[in-house]
């Protein structure tokens, strides 16, 4: 609705020519009324903060400090990029992400494509598989260190029942630390990406299912031929979303193991917020996360080049 | 149909199967319950039982006794339920605006919503933390929930601009020609409509706050202002060494208002990802 062509009536309200077709374009001060209450939150508390966060990146700033904060130029970029613990946390981060990431969207599928199956029970299962996702994070941690507990926990007392050995534990032995948390990433994350896998596979017309089956397709060849390709989009856009938040996830793995054993389950988040909030070293801190963006911004721009590649082809 | 009949062998591959995810995603869960309801000298047993052989309440009892839970309860309702009125309110106008007209705007806000979804938050706490203690907000319940109605501002923002295109646009069409102004048509037209998706909405952002964890554990300072998720790390102990039994119990209540509000809300989020998950 442009202002130019609206007539005033006398309410001040403005009298909708065409609500949906031939809309001028121009300034619409009452979408921008509407758009206000929420505008301005985003812009104080978020985006402003983003750059806040990006320039503190330059700065040496500290918590209770006495003198003023100075501009540090790049400084806490090089001493990021000597800061060897820094780095395997890096490097732990992007395993526990892509640790988490496949497997659960390998589980989440085959969980998918049984539920869209006419199964008996399917309802509960649906309603069961929801379960994780309504749970806090930090009740998921204690859950698990309940599971994982070395002398109380079920994990344990099954492989004590199967004659595996007097158990171990998991959440506190350098091997075992990562793997563990990893598993409880798995479970934790199902829901969402067997939800959204579940809404891609309901968009697969069935009758093509039906015309390729009567062509005489097995189960694998429909999957790949007719399933897979309606999928896709869902799929790739649920997985580098998925990679994206474990890799910037925090609370299961602090509940877990605060990031120990020696720091084998220290993933990035964790190691900024001790940076930030137990030393005090805003300005450092601000820098690991402006690092941790760039990686993710890398992926963002690989998946899209991905999409934009996959117009192409069609 | 005929053409994809399951033979009964596949079919019986795909109940144990079935089986096996259920209770992979169970059996967590029903260990939780389990040892919740045991009393200690179960839980010090060195053969622990899946269900308890005296289930007790004593575990709860001691629960509230060791951490006060439900001061913490209490900040948790009100900050989750102030961040989930507050983040709807101002939601549902940029979602209207922003599904209706294509434009600039509705650009820009999709954007921000999939940026939203990718920051790590230790670059924007830092700054907020800075922002909120200068505003004397650090450890009070209102500076969290100014965080927590951002914060959930963008899944609030998507799902609803899916739930104003599925109000069909005639509708608004036809008050329009009946004479009635845009407010008017907004009010007694489309909030009509929108309203259970509204209410969907707010559910989700309150199960959202109510379980949220890094934000209050950096902002909340003292036990007295701390919510629940918060006030159950301490349970864990300095050294992880914990009292099983408390614990769980603790954890276990702390689930049962977000269970409770997926149970009344489990089509509408599947119907809601399938929104975000198709068009993301």
């Amino acid at each position: 609705m442009s202002s130019a062509t609206a007539t005033k009536r006398p309410d001040g309200t403005r009298a909708p020519r065409t609500v949906r077709s031939a809309r001028p374009r121009g300034p619409d001060f009452g979408a921008w009324f509407l758009v206000l209450p929420a505008l301005l939150p985003i812009l104080v508390l978020s985006v402003g903060p983003l750059l806040y966060g990006i320039a503190l990146a330059f700065t040496d700033a500290q918590s209770g400090r006495t003198q003023a904060t100075r501009w540090v130029g790049t400084l806490n970029f090089q001493d990021l990029l000597h800061d060897t613990l820094f780095w395997d946390s890096f490097r732990i981060g992007l395993l526990w992400a892509v640790g988490v990431t496949v497997p659960q969207f390998l589980l989440a599928l085959g969980l998918a494509l049984l539920l869209n199956e006419k199964l008996r029970f399917r309802w509960l299962a649906r309603a069961l598989a929801i379960v994780p996702w309504a749970m806090p994070e930090v009740v998921v941690g204690i859950m698990w260190r309940l599971v994982y507990n070395p002398d109380a926990g079920i994990l344990n007392e099954t492989v004590r029942d199967l004659g595996l050995g007097q158990g171990h534990d998991w959440l506190s032995g350098l091997a075992t630390a990562l793997p563990a948390v990893v598993v409880v990433g798995i479970w934790a994350g199902m829901p969402q990406t067997t939800v959204a896998l579940l809404a891609g596979l309901q968009n697969t017309p069935r009758e093509l299912h039906e015309a390729a089956a009567l062509d005489g397709a097995g189960t694998w060849r429909r999957f790949r031929t007719v399933t897979w390709p309606a999928l896709r989009p869902v799929a790739l856009a649920i997985t580098a979303l998925n990679l994206i938040w474990n890799f910037n996830s925090f609370a299961l793995v602090y509940v877990l193991t605060s990031g120990g054993p020696g720091g084998r389950t220290r993933l990035p988040m964790l190691f900024a917020y001790e940076e930030a909030f137990r030393y005090g070293q805003f300005g450092y801190a601000a820098a690991m996360g402006c690092v941790m963006v760039a990686a993710v911004s890398v992926l963002i721009a690989l998946s899209l080049v991905r999409r934009l590649k996959g117009d192409q082809d069609r | 149909m005929s053409a994809l009949r399951t033979s009964r062998p596949a079919r019986i591959g795909q109940y144990l199967a079935l089986l096996a995810y259920l209770v992979f995603l169970a059996f967590p869960f029903l260990w939780l319950v389990s040892t919740a309801f045991k009393p200690a000298p179960e839980l010090a047993s060195l053969h622990p039982t899946w269900i308890p052989e005296e289930p007790t309440l004593v575990n709860f009892r001691q629960a509230f006794d060791e951490q006060p839970l439900l001061r913490a309860a209490g900040n948790s309702l009100v900050a989750a339920l102030a961040a989930a009125l507050i983040a709807v309110a101002i939601a549902t106008p940029l979602a209207y605006v922003t599904a209706r007209h294509r434009g600039r705007l509705a650009t820009a806000a999709t954007g921000w919503v999939v940026i939203s979804q990718a920051f790590p938050f230790v670059l924007v706490i830092i700054p907020l933390f800075l922002i909120l203690k200068n505003l004397h907000l650090i450890n009070s319940v209102p500076g969290l929930v100014m965080v927590y109605v951002v914060w959930s501002l963008p899944f609030a923002l998507w799902m609803l601009m899916g739930y104003v295109r599925a109000v069909p646009a005639e509708l608004e069409e036809a008050a329009a020609v009946d004479g009635a102004g845009r407010l008017r048509t907004l009010v007694s037209v489309t909030a009509p409509l929108l309203a259970p998706g509204i209410v969907a909405t707010a559910l989700f952002a309150f199960v959202t706050a109510w379980n949220e964890f890094f934000f209050a554990l950096v902002l909340l300072k003292t036990p007295e202002k701390q919510t629940l998720p918060v006030v159950l790390t301490h349970f864990l102990g300095a050294e992880g060494v914990a009292d099983l039994g408390p614990l769980a119990a603790a954890a276990f209540l702390a689930t049962l208002p977000s269970l409770v509000v997926f149970a009344v809300l489990q089509r509408r989020i599947a119907g809601g990802m399938l929104a975000g998950a198709v068009k993301s």
